[in-house]
């Protein structure tokens, strides 16, 4: 006889793979793809202008000339809901990618230095896990005033704790490893150790959780942009058109639920994908 | 102070009273005491002892790789300067160009992102002046001075496509790319094969003559000791209890401590014999006997051995031993 081991145990997701990637991660990307594609040419696909009014329909149902309907202007709500990704994929992106910059450099430096650097980090990431992100949020947006700008500022001033704090624990678990008293035995430079070998080790959580943040930073635009306080009317943005619905949701729910899908469909792309990304690096290790 | 000079030449480096005391929710520890020693050029020094003697930890410290919360202290004087105390910019220098360091377990201690080209040609340019395309003909040399086939092609590799002895022999070229004039092995066959360890031992004394340069070994196993080493210091409860030549102390121990260690080494083509184990274990390092740490444990241990510890002294041309009883000791001659 002779000792047999049992293989691992993945979850149910891992185990549908094509061509050898997680099919979260392909599924994932390829909703990202078109929705990136609808965001920089929204003007190949919509069908209509999205700010144009058709006074001859008005609250008109889903039918051939509107798929999605119109909404109470007798602007056309497909068109709108594909122009709108132009505004909240840029939400996505600018919102989270300041914080994960600034949160990683911090990060690394904070996980590295220890001591009382880490303890005021520390007080700084109890501070704002305190209150829930949207309170946060709409309490600077509303000193600030309400707009794009404002929302990216508000919402940088508090992301990139989450990013700092991801990575300080990982810098702190690999700056005790071998390889970097190695580099130090060599002779090399602090800001060389964390930046070149320890964070390379350490970013591949924040990577993940960026690709969360951003179906994070979706949600919490649009619902900025549904309590007026982020993308300003008549921009199309799906929480603006979902705020726009809300009074004829008894007659004509086409106006806010096809925003409200699209909210859905892509925030589900970047959480399959930052899952797809998670289980390959895992294999991957 | 010195405990290993003889007095003509001068140390490449001297460990003076070396001491390292870890802060612990159980309080100090102090994993290395007073620790004194001298490397001659080219000189290969093993530094022996069980697990947690302090051998390792004392590496680390005169390297100044301990982290906090520690206090090192006591003075480690490479070609006359102290390391511990060093500017910043100085020791990086001494570090990785002069002083090299290889590590017990090659695929922890190569960092696993880096493509082997990039790590070797790294310390390349921290310590030297050649061109990138230099770097690159130095990296291929160096792989191929370390003994690994296709040198060029396995320069785009990644550690983890190596095998154990080959990352080791991987470590060692990045540790030589600066040319080192001392390099410092922490147990640096311990996790490898049989015949693995023989090649790399091998290797690094190959490239000692060829570099002229100066090895701190630290070990537990005596083999390697006296297959490679010319002095040997053995340390227990992280203080030097007996140093001097290979040939004299495997021949002579004076110390009880070491005769037990020679005494539990099998030997290849004596009789058959029993080995000879120590009883008990090591101390912690936390609650160290009072007296003389190993006396709990020694055959040869009286009275006065409890009540005072012996100091490490000199009884001949490079040879010294902590021990109340050496003169019985080295009476009852090696073991088997």
């Amino acid at each position: 006889m002779r000792a047999i081991e049992a293989p691992p145990q993945r979850s149910w997701r891992s185990r549908f793979k094509v061509a050898g990637l997680p099919a979260t991660l392909i599924v994932g990307g390829l909703v990202l793809f078109a929705s990136l594609v609808l965001a920089v040419v929204p003007s190949l696909f919509a069908p209509y202008d999205p700010a144009a009014m058709d006074y001859n329909s008005i609250l008109a149902a889903p039918s051939l000339a509107h798929p999605f309907g119109t909404d109470s202007f007798g602007r056309d709500v497909l068109s709108r809901v594909i122009h709108a990704y132009t505004i909240d994929m840029q939400i996505a992106v600018f919102a989270t990618t300041g914080p994960l910059i600034v949160g990683v450099i911090v990060g690394a430096l904070v996980g590295y230095a220890g001591g009382l650097a880490e303890s005021i980090f520390g007080r700084i990431v109890d501070a704002v896990i305190s209150f829930p992100q949207l309170v946060l949020v709409i309490a600077i947006v509303a000193v600030l005033g309400p707009g794009l700008t404002n929302m990216y500022i508000a919402v940088g001033v508090i992301d990139w704790v989450f990013f700092a704090r991801l990575v300080s624990g990982e810098v702190k678990v690999q700056k005790r490893l071998d390889y970097a008293d190695a580099g130090r035995a060599m002779g090399y430079t602090p800001m060389r150790i964390i930046f070149r070998h320890l964070l390379p080790n350490a970013i591949t959580p924040a990577i993940v959780y960026w690709m969360t943040d951003m179906a994070l930073a979706i949600l919490l635009g649009s619902s900025l942009g549904y309590l007026g306080l982020g993308a300003q009317p008549p921009a199309a943005e799906w929480g603006v058109q979902i705020a726009d619905g809300k009074n004829f949701m008894a007659t004509a729910w086409w106006i806010s639920v096809f925003p409200g899908i699209a909210i859905v469909v892509t925030g589900l792309g970047f959480s399959l994908f930052g899952d797809g990304l998670a289980e390959l690096m895992r294999t991957k290790k | 102070m010195s405990a290993l000079a003889t007095p003509a030449e001068t140390p490449a480096l001297s460990v003076q009273s070396l001491t390292t005391v870890f802060q612990t929710p159980k309080g100090p520890v102090r994993a290395v005491d007073a620790v004194s020693f001298d490397v001659m050029p080219g000189e290969v020094l093993g530094l022996v002892g069980e697990s947690g003697s302090g051998k390792s930890v004392t590496l680390r410290s005169l390297m100044g790789l301990i982290h906090a919360p520690a206090q090192v202290s006591g003075r480690v004087l490479w070609q006359g300067a102290d390391i511990l105390a060093m500017p910043k910019k100085a020791l990086r220098r001494v570090r990785g160009g002069e002083v090299a360091m290889i590590f017990q377990e090659p695929m922890t201690a190569l960092n696993p992102v880096l493509k082997v080209r990039v790590q070797i040609e790294e310390n390349l340019a921290a310590h030297s002046q050649l061109d990138a395309r230099q770097r690159r003909a130095r990296a291929i040399e160096l792989l191929d001075l370390v003994g690994i086939p296709a040198a060029e092609r396995r320069l785009e590799d990644y550690p983890h496509q190596f095998s154990g002895g080959m990352r080791q022999r991987v470590m060692i070229a990045i540790a030589l790319a600066s040319n080192p004039k001392l390099l410092l092995a922490d147990e640096p066959t311990t996790a490898l094969d049989v015949t693995i360890q023989d090649q790399i031992l091998k290797l690094i004394l190959d490239l000692r003559d060829e570099f002229a340069m100066s090895v701190v070994f630290v070990t537990h196993d005596l083999g390697v000791v006296a297959g490679t080493c010319d002095r040997m210091a053995v340390m227990y409860a992280g203080r030097i209890v007996e140093s001097g030549t290979v040939a004299e102390i495997f021949a002579r121990p004076h110390h009880p401590y070491t005769r037990g260690l020679l005494g539990s080494v099998p030997r290849g083509g004596a009789e058959r014999t029993m080995l000879t184990s120590i009883e008990g274990t090591p101390p912690s390092l936390a609650v160290i006997p009072q007296g003389c740490a190993f006396h709990p444990r020694c055959a040869y241990a009286v009275e006065h051995c409890v009540a005072k510890r012996p100091a490490l002294e000199r009884i001949g041309l490079g040879r010294m031993v902590a021990c109340f009883r050496e003169a019985e000791v080295a009476a009852a001659g090696a073991p088997v």
